[in-house]
């Protein structure tokens, strides 16, 4: 039992880096994406093909590879890490923004015409219909993929493992490779049920909140 | 008030608008008819600047706020001048367009706020007084999604008048409406009518248009074909196609 504990405490732990690794992606990815997806659609062609070209590369590939790249390749550029964690959170952040840009800019085109039109005729400019008409409505229209996204991160997060980031999979790994002993694993399984689930319940919360109007 | 001289709009090969000259006046009240395809609601539109022009000229009171883009004859477009010009007219859409995540009062206040700086208070003060006009006090704090379509509507036309416009432009604002809520919707436009507000009105309302209307404009293939007192277009026009259409209509 008390095996049973310092198990699950040592496997906790990595869930610090797992967490700091979400939080850090979730907070910088989504403006990033809001940014990508309003360049996509502007008028300005250069800006609107740079984006698509960001998007296709960082959705087209897989994200391992891109993280083998930040933390292997850029250092044969020059680059210097001084720890797995600032490339992961790097890789982590391009990546997502990435899926995020092709959400919020598919929300934001589901948008009616009217919409755009009753903002101009009562005087509003761009950016006063985007951030009082258009982006609060796209909000509640991208919940669901948002959702998506969400669990799917916590998943993702485990993929640092393979760079050496003592994170919850690690850390089970380890005990279970040198214990041989396979608890470890139910234990970091039980540890991602319960952060997906508390992501679903949020993310149900929240698309209730947004039921208030149709 | 209302100037527009030459205007021509094309829609690829399409010649939507094809040289309209039209003056409204203060205080004049103007229905459009016309067949489907006719350009009516693309006349309104490029009014208010929806669609720009490929040639002609738009001015409000003066205010040029549209001109062909690459004419050098005159005087260049003055951005500062499009946004006064444009800032006279409210517009009201057959599909009501009002901002579904904002109540009733916030859709008629958002635009008072961040557009003439309003305060908060002195925007909501105004939206009540202009919802009591059309009869939505009770409405104040549904969302559109929890109201019918003539209220819809009475909340666009009130989301229109805070902004104290001189001119209103009506396109079809009766057509997406059961018939036993048009009734209402004209009747504010009729308020509107007999406080003399200037007004161009895209209606399929007959009646309606006789009544308020000062005159009445046939519109066909994107030009102008007759127009004059609704007491002539109605009984006796000179163009053929117009008492067709009529008895097409009142049909
Ligand atoms: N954005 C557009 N792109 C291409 N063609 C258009 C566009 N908008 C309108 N048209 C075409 O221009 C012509 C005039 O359209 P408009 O909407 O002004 O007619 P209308 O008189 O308002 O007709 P209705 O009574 O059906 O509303 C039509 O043939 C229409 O198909
Ligand atoms: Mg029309």
């Amino acid at each position: 039992m008390e095996k049973l504990f310092s198990i699950t405490l040592y496997i906790l732990k990595g869930s610090g880096v797992t967490l700091g690794l979400y939080a850090i992606t979730a907070v910088f990815s989504m403006p990033l994406g809001l940014m990508c997806a309003l360049g996509k659609i502007s008028k300005n062609k250069v800006l609107s093909k740079a984006v698509s070209l960001y998007t296709w590369v960082f959705r087209g590939t897989p994200l391992l590879l891109q993280l083998f790249f930040t933390y292997y390749g850029l250092p044969v550029l020059g680059i210097r890490w001084s720890g797995p964690f600032a490339p992961a959170a790097l890789t982590f952040i391009l990546n997502y923004a990435a899926y995020l840009t092709e959400i919020f800019r598919a929300g934001i085109q589901s948008i009616d015409k009217g919409q755009y039109e009753a903002a101009k005729v009562l005087g509003m400019n761009y950016s006063q219909t985007m951030r009082k008409i258009i982006i609060p409505q796209t909000v509640k229209r991208i919940l669901p993929p948002l959702g998506n996204e969400a669990i799917t991160l916590v998943k993702d997060t485990a993929l640092v493992a393979v760079i050496a980031l003592a994170e919850i999979l690690r850390n089970a790994k380890e005990i279970v490779t040198r214990e041989f002993i396979i608890t470890p694993f139910f234990i970091a399984a039980a540890i991602y049920l319960v952060l997906t689930s508390v992501i679903v319940l949020t993310f149900n919360r929240m698309e209730e909140k947004y039921s208030y109007y149709e | 008030m209302i100037e527009i001289k030459d205007v021509s709009k094309n829609f690829g090969p399409l010649k939507v608008l094809d040289k309209i000259n039209l003056q409204v006046d203060r205080g004049e009240i103007i229905s459009i008819i016309g067949p489907s395809g006719a350009g009516k609601s693309t006349l309104l539109r490029s009014v208010i600047q929806l669609e720009s022009i490929d040639d002609g000229i738009v001015e409000i009171e003066g205010l040029r706020i549209a001109c062909r883009k690459d004419r050098d004859d005159d005087e260049p477009i003055d951005k500062t001048t499009v946004r006064e010009g444009l800032a006279k007219m409210g517009m009201v859409f057959q599909g009501f367009n009002l901002f579904p995540h904002m109540t009733v009062l916030e859709n008629v206040m958002i635009a008072q706020t961040i557009v003439k700086d309003r305060s908060q208070k002195e925007a909501q003060e105004k939206a009540k007084a202009i919802l009591n006009k059309v009869g939505l006090t009770d409405k104040e704090n549904s969302y559109p999604s929890q109201i019918s379509g003539g209220q819809k509507q009475r909340v666009a036309i009130a989301r229109a008048l805070a902004m104290d416009p001189d001119i209103m432009l009506f396109d079809e604002p009766t057509s997406a409406l059961d018939p036993e809520l048009i009734g209402e919707v004209l009747g504010v436009i009729k308020a509107l009518a007999q406080e003399r507000m200037t007004m161009m009105i895209v209606t399929h309302e007959m009646n309606f248009a006789r009544e308020i209307s000062d005159r009445i404009l046939f519109m066909e293939d994107g030009r102008i074909v007759e127009s004059g007192p609704p007491d002539k277009i109605f009984v006796n026009p000179e163009h053929p196609r117009i008492r067709t259409f009529l008895d097409k209509i009142l049909s």
